[in-house]
């Protein structure tokens, strides 16, 4: 992967059908989001009004305060429940990931292969659906619906994760750096801790973010297993939909818009990684 | 722990050593099985357990074996979810791949400003599925939505998205593509990546257009990436949920005829509004099955591609 800047044509230099799909595929990705912003910076009249408003208005403070106050949907209370749930699943899944990956990539033993397919196959589970209901049902037995718990729990390991370390460990951990730590003596757990968690601190990173991302963006089961006035962010979205003042666009759209700040924060910052971390991920798994 | 053991006598540090080689391993995969097992495995065959039965959260579970199955198979709704479900993910899922390719292929000419490129069209992956589906569903609203405001404009009638199969489809499946298409098209332009330059260079030079070598050579050799992106484009589509439950105002009925009602939202109005566990389960188990067979079929079908090389 050549990642080297400033190198090649620029966009307008390029071929029409590129320049076109290029421009076009840009247009339509951030035109939504965009739109997001111009709704949630206007009062609630101009958000329906025809023909509809193309630049950001000054009402973005008004709606804010609106949208955090709203007591139908909590969304304070969505925003930091939603860090404490995306941030513990992903502190879990980046260390059983980077261990299993290291096993994976690194280690023999007996059964390696057969699995190692069977996470891949676990992957194929559409946890989601057919762990619903049986979900809930453990939950209520367990006396653990609307708690932070119930929402964690299912999410703690990831197929994926394993695999996107393992791939990176493979790489990043030459074979032979193992070998010399082992012909010093070193025990496997010291191998893990002072040789490959150093070396795939990057790849660690992506896995982390990209944990983050998905977990925060978690739906259907917070939506089932918690009440609305204990909610995730994503839950307490849906909230301000429902409230009693009908459709109030505006407000809606500012707790849309609060709900995804934190992720484009972390995507401005470490896109790179992000991009990098997607295709190093993608190609070799 | 070692060191103790280095200082002890050789047979302790032999047995260490045996442990350290033969079981490390496996303690360091074990947290993942163990936890899936709970979570994944688990829930798996406890979903069986309960679509054989008559479940309700309070009162007696009977057992009726097939009859949960049998119901879902004769009823209307059901397969009604089911056509909804297959009709959305392929009128998402074969726009997306063809823009995905279409964008990567793009993206991978040599240009300055690649990474910006790459973020723009991967920032919809940041939004989530529930902001994406309170956006679009303004966008296509009947009187104030910015689309219709478009088509009216250009001297077309406006569309009730909502009320009829198709056009509820094209909107639900607009939201799946704005979101996917980008995340798609950086995993193929990975694998184009890493196809060898000789390729192209031997072709060129034996009069291949680009728009051939496109097909005979890209294509080809991103034959195991697409069926990775289909399998993965899959499982999202027929799990499609939010989206149309967003587009029906927080509703599981999928629109008042049930046009756009999907399995995912099936499931969940057996279990949270009709408060039948059982029902819900078998539905969870034949979504299940209905996932395995058409990953079959995507299967067998994108293994042709190999075929025109």
């Amino acid at each position: 992967m050549s990642t080297r800047r400033g190198s090649g044509v620029r966009l307008w230099d390029a071929t029409p059908l590129t320049r076109i799909t290029l421009v076009f595929a840009l247009l339509l990705s951030v035109w939504p989001l965009y739109w997001m912003v111009v709704i949630a910076s206007r009062s609630v009249s101009d958000a329906t009004a025809m023909p509809p408003p193309l630049l950001p208005g000054g009402n973005l403070g008004d709606n804010i305060s609106r949208a955090l106050t709203d007591d139908s949907a909590n969304l304070m209370t969505g925003l930091l429940n939603s860090f404490i749930v995306a941030g513990t699943v992903t502190v879990s899944v980046v260390v059983i990931s980077t261990m299993a990956g290291f096993a994976f990539a690194k280690l023999r033993f007996r059964g390696r292969q057969v699995l190692l397919v069977s996470v891949l196959l676990t992957m194929m589970v559409p946890l989601q659906h057919v762990g619903v209901v049986p979900l809930y049902i453990m939950m209520i037995e367990l006396n653990w619906t609307n708690t932070m718990q119930a929402v964690i729990l299912p999410f703690l390991v990831n197929g994926f994760g394993i695999f996107l370390m393992r791939q990176y460990t493979m790489q990043a951990v030459p074979d032979e750096l193992i070998e010399a730590a082992r012909m010093d003596g070193a025990a496997t757990w010291k191998i893990y801790l002072r040789v490959v968690l150093p070396a795939v601190r990057p790849g660690m990173a992506v896995l982390a973010l990209l944990t983050f991302m998905q977990n925060w963006n978690e739906f259907l089961w917070p939506l089932m297993i918690l009440r609305p006035d204990n909610p995730t962010v994503q839950v307490a979205i849906r909230g301000l939909s429902n409230t009693n003042y009908g459709t109030d666009y505006s407000m809606i759209f500012t707790g849309t818009l609060l709900s995804i700040v934190p992720l484009v924060i972390i995507f401005i910052a470490f896109g790179r990684q992000i991009v990098g971390g997607l295709m190093e991920g993608a190609v070799k798994s | 722990m070692s060191e103790v053991a280095e200082r002890g006598p050789g047979r302790l540090r032999r047995l260490v050593d045996r442990f350290d080689l033969r079981a490390m391993p496996y303690v360091l995969v074990s947290p993942y099985f163990l936890l899936f097992t709970v979570f994944g495995l688990f829930p798996l065959g406890f979903t069986l357990w309960v679509s054989m039965h008559k479940w309700r959260l309070a009162g007696e579970k009977e057992f009726v074996g097939l009859d949960n199955y049998g119901f879902l198979l004769t009823n209307g709704n059901f397969w009604n979810a089911t056509y909804n479900t297959i009709g959305m993910f392929v009128m998402a899922t074969l726009p997306q791949l063809a823009l995905a390719l279409l964008l990567a292929n793009a993206l991978n000419k040599r240009m300055r400003g690649r990474l910006l490129l790459r973020m723009g069209i991967l920032l919809p992956m940041v939004t989530s599925v529930v902001a994406v589906a309170i956006v679009f569903s303004q966008l296509f609203s009947y009187r104030y939505g910015m689309i219709n405001w478009g088509l009216e404009s250009l001297g077309f009638d406006r569309i009730d998205w909502q009320a009829d199969r198709l056009p509820s489809w094209l909107a639900i499946s607009t939201m799946v593509d704005w979101r996917w298409t980008g995340y798609n098209a950086i995993i193929f332009l990975a694998a184009m990546q890493t196809i060898p330059r000789d390729l192209y260079e031997a072709a060129a030079i034996d009069g291949a257009s680009p728009r051939r070598q496109f097909w005979q050579i890209t294509i080809p050799q991103l034959r195991p990436v697409i069926i990775f992106v289909v399998f993965i484009s899959t499982m999202g589509g027929l799990m499609l949920f939010a989206e149309p439950m967003m587009f029906g105002s927080g509703r599981y009925d999928g629109g008042a005829a049930g046009n756009f009602q999907t399995i995912g939202l099936y499931i969940v109005q057996a279990f949270r509004e009709r408060n039948n566990y059982g029902l819900a389960a078998a539905a969870a188990w034949l979504l299940f099955m209905l996932i395995l067979i058409i990953a079959l079929i995507n299967y067998l079908f994108t293994n042709r591609i190999r075929g025109n090389k």
